[in-house]
């Protein structure tokens, strides 16, 4: 299959649909960093994952059109008011549901599966009834569009860039969070050992609270990124939430960095091949080929070491 | 003497449940609907295999599977194939460019019939396929996992990932597969017109017989000791294994079991609706068919067959009258199941109805005397 070009083509090839793949990285890291501390550290399957990131982008989308027709002239810094409301948003909505469903199932991590999938599907259909069927985009600020020319073969779009820087900073923000904050450390006591935890006073049901909705926050920011890539329609979230659990539990549930290496090889795998296959046999591969890894190696790639 | 303990049981409390369903299945709903009507039961039955699987393998053995779908599309998928090629004789596609073979692999420019299709000229190797394809893709998945000791959510997600792979194959792989339409158009099987009202209504008898053979295969299993092993594993899987049993064997065996049911299902399902498509595969019906399994009881076999059948009619009755409410109603299903009656249908049976039952013959009698009751089933 590279027998047909060159090297100096292959060599753009690969740098094009790297930096292609690069956008589905930041996506997969953006929902995956969210899912890896709900279902990494708390154990519990968030199947309505997807729909949250949705919310964020509506939110978005909603901050968009009221900047273009209210102040216009502000337009160009539409986009961090609208990150703050949708991580704002969806945080709400994931404290709320911890609150009402969560916090019952936290024994059952089979039944928060289907209550969480049942939760997607109400989600979904109310994007449906309030935002209508159809996919909603918004336009991006001047300073955005572009791309800079590398080679005469190769473009790096701007909003590409942007997007990706957005997920690096985030995931180092959601590191310090939870290895060098005070309330990280309460929740990673809890997760080790929930009676000790509560025996040295951590109040668990408030730090599992916070922790749900700060993953589902972080989905509400990783939906208001998704809106500079792509378009935003009801059932976008589900699209992605197979990929996403496979990056979290390739990665090791439990491991930050295993979560963005895992994005990282996934992203690139699917990518690349796409140039050289059909877009759907690419896909098929590389999750068979994840799938075909995790049943070897169950643990994922940087597990932690649990006594079982 | 094992006729006379079969009559025994038949005349037990739990025998009566049965002779109700299938006088349910084979007197009631054939006298009282047409054959449109009961050819779409007939549909609901098909899931019902699918759910029956799962009471053994999730319920009953704690392996919730997302991916019975895939089984149910692969035995769907085999039948398919069997029926196409039927459908597809020389004469009956001769304005093809390549007569002889299926319409779609014409219009996808293939010119010879695939090898895997070959061997599905025969009705015999389709009916074994129908059950060792499902059965061998299960065998694969469940051996790499429980061997090496990996259950729970992970092996949920895996599943649930092996059925998007496989969706995204079928549609891909449109000249093999018939894309995302599915394989259509099917006509005959072994000569006969299976698109005819008697056609259908006959299917509807063997599908409600091969329902009671796996019926008859899960209580046979949930009785057994294997089916108490298994409900030792779900329960305290660690103290089974030092006891001295093998657990993945018994988790093998319960989800290539469970497969084999699917697998039947999507076979009734192609044969009785007529054709077969990715739609089926799936990761949400997948999902779907746990719901089934939920809503009527985790741990009852007949529940699974009840919630079959309430949980579909109640889809097509919102989708064709409120389209816009069913998935709200569904999203809340998947909620309220889970939440606050998560024995489903068969739970609420055995806490409120059962004991009215067990006063009513005393209340007749009108001697104050009490009928035993059944133990009531805990879920974990």
């Amino acid at each position: 299959m590279f027998a047909d070009y060159t090297m100096t083509e292959l060599t753009s090839i690969f740098a094009m649909q790297g930096f292609a793949g690069l956008s589905l990285f930041s996506i997969f890291v953006l929902m995956a960093l969210g899912l890896a501390i709900i279902f990494g550290q708390m154990g519990v399957i968030n199947m309505a994952h997807g729909e949250f990131m949705i919310l964020g982008a509506y939110t978005t989308y909603l901050t968009a059109q009221v900047f273009e027709s209210l102040m216009p002239g502000l337009y160009g810094g539409y986009f961090f008011v609208a990150m703050f409301l949708a991580f704002v948003v969806t945080f709400a909505l994931g404290a709320l549901v911890e609150w009402l469903m969560i916090r019952h199932l936290y024994h059952r991590p089979l039944d928060t599966l289907l209550a969480t999938w049942g939760l997607s599907l109400i989600l979904q259909q109310t994007y449906r009834s309030v935002f209508g069927a159809r996919e909603v985009g918004v336009s991006l600020p001047d300073w955005m569009m572009g791309s800079i020319a590398v080679t005469d073969l190769v473009e790096i779009p701007i909003n590409g860039i942007f997007v990706m820087v957005l997920a690096l900073l985030i995931a180092f923000a959601v590191y310090l969070l939870m290895y060098r904050s005070g309330w990280g450390r309460k929740v990673r006591a809890v997760v080790q050992n929930r009676p000790m935890a509560e025996a040295v006073g951590i109040d668990s049901g408030r730090v599992d609270r916070v922790t749900f909705a700060l993953g589902c926050g972080i989905a509400g920011v990783a939906g208001s990124a998704f809106t500079m890539i792509g378009s935003t329609g009801p059932t976008s979230g589900q699209l992605y939430i197979v990929d996403t659990f496979l990056v979290v539990v390739f990665g090791g549930a439990q491991s930050l960095l295993g979560t963005i290496a895992s994005a990282f090889t996934i992203s690139q795998a699917q990518s690349t091949m796409e140039f050289f296959l059909s877009g759907s046999m690419a896909k098929v591969l590389t999750l068979l080929v994840v799938v075909g890894i995790l049943m070897l190696r169950p643990q994922g790639l940087f597990a932690m070491k649990v006594r079982r | 003497m094992k006729a006379n303990r079969f009559f025994d049981w038949l005349m037990s409390r739990e025998g009566i449940y049965y002779v109700l369903l299938a006088f349910l299945l084979v007197v009631i709903f054939p006298l009282a609907l047409d054959a449109f009507r009961l050819n779409m039961i007939g549909k609901y039955l098909t899931y019902a295999f699918a759910a029956l699987g799962l009471v053994l393998c999730w319920g009953r053995s704690g392996i919730l599977s997302l991916g019975q779908g895939i089984f149910f599309g692969l035995g769907g998928y085999c039948m398919a194939m069997f029926l196409k090629l039927e459908a597809s004789s020389p004469e009956n596609t001769a304005i093809q460019s390549t007569p002889g073979i299926p319409d779609f692999m014409d219009w996808n420019q293939l010119t010879a019939l695939p090898w895997f299709w070959e061997p599905f000229h025969s009705f015999s190797f389709t009916l074994i396929a129908v059950v060792a394809v499902p059965a061998l893709l299960a065998l694969i998945i469940a051996v790499a996992m429980f061997k090496r000791r990996v259950g729970g959510v992970y092996f949920a997600i895996i599943t649930q990932a092996i059925a998007a792979i496989l969706t995204i194959l079928i549609i891909g792989q449109q000249g093999f597969t018939g894309g995302v339409n599915g394989i259509t158009d099917l006509r005959t099987l072994m000569g006969w017109d299976i698109r005819t009202d008697e056609a259908k209504t006959a299917l509807y008898f063997v599908c409600v017989g091969m329902l009671f053979l796996c019926l008859i295969i899960g209580a046979w299993v949930m009785r057994s000791k294997l089916g108490r092993i298994l409900l030792a594993m779900r329960d305290q899987e660690d103290r089974v294994r030092f006891s001295g049993y093998d657990v993945a064997s018994f988790k093998i065996f319960v989800f290539c079991l469970a497969a084999m049911f699917a697998g039947i299902g999507g076979a009734m399902f192609t044969l009785q609706v007529g054709f077969m498509s990715p739609s089926f595969v799936g990761i949400v019906p997948s999902i779907e068919m746990v719901i089934l399994c939920a809503v009527g009881g985790r741990n009852s076999l007949l529940g699974a067959i009840y919630g079959a059948l309430i949980v579909n009619a109640a889809k097509t009755f919102f989708s064709e009258s409120f389209p816009e409410l069913w998935l709200y109603g569904l999203g809340v299903l998947f909620i309220a199941v889970v939440l606050a009656f998560p024995d489903g249908l068969a739970g609420l049976y055995r806490r409120y109805v059962m004991p009215l039952e067990s006063k009513l013959p005393a209340l007749l009698r009108r001697n104050g005397g009490n009928a035993p009751t059944l133990p009531v089933e805990e879920t974990k």
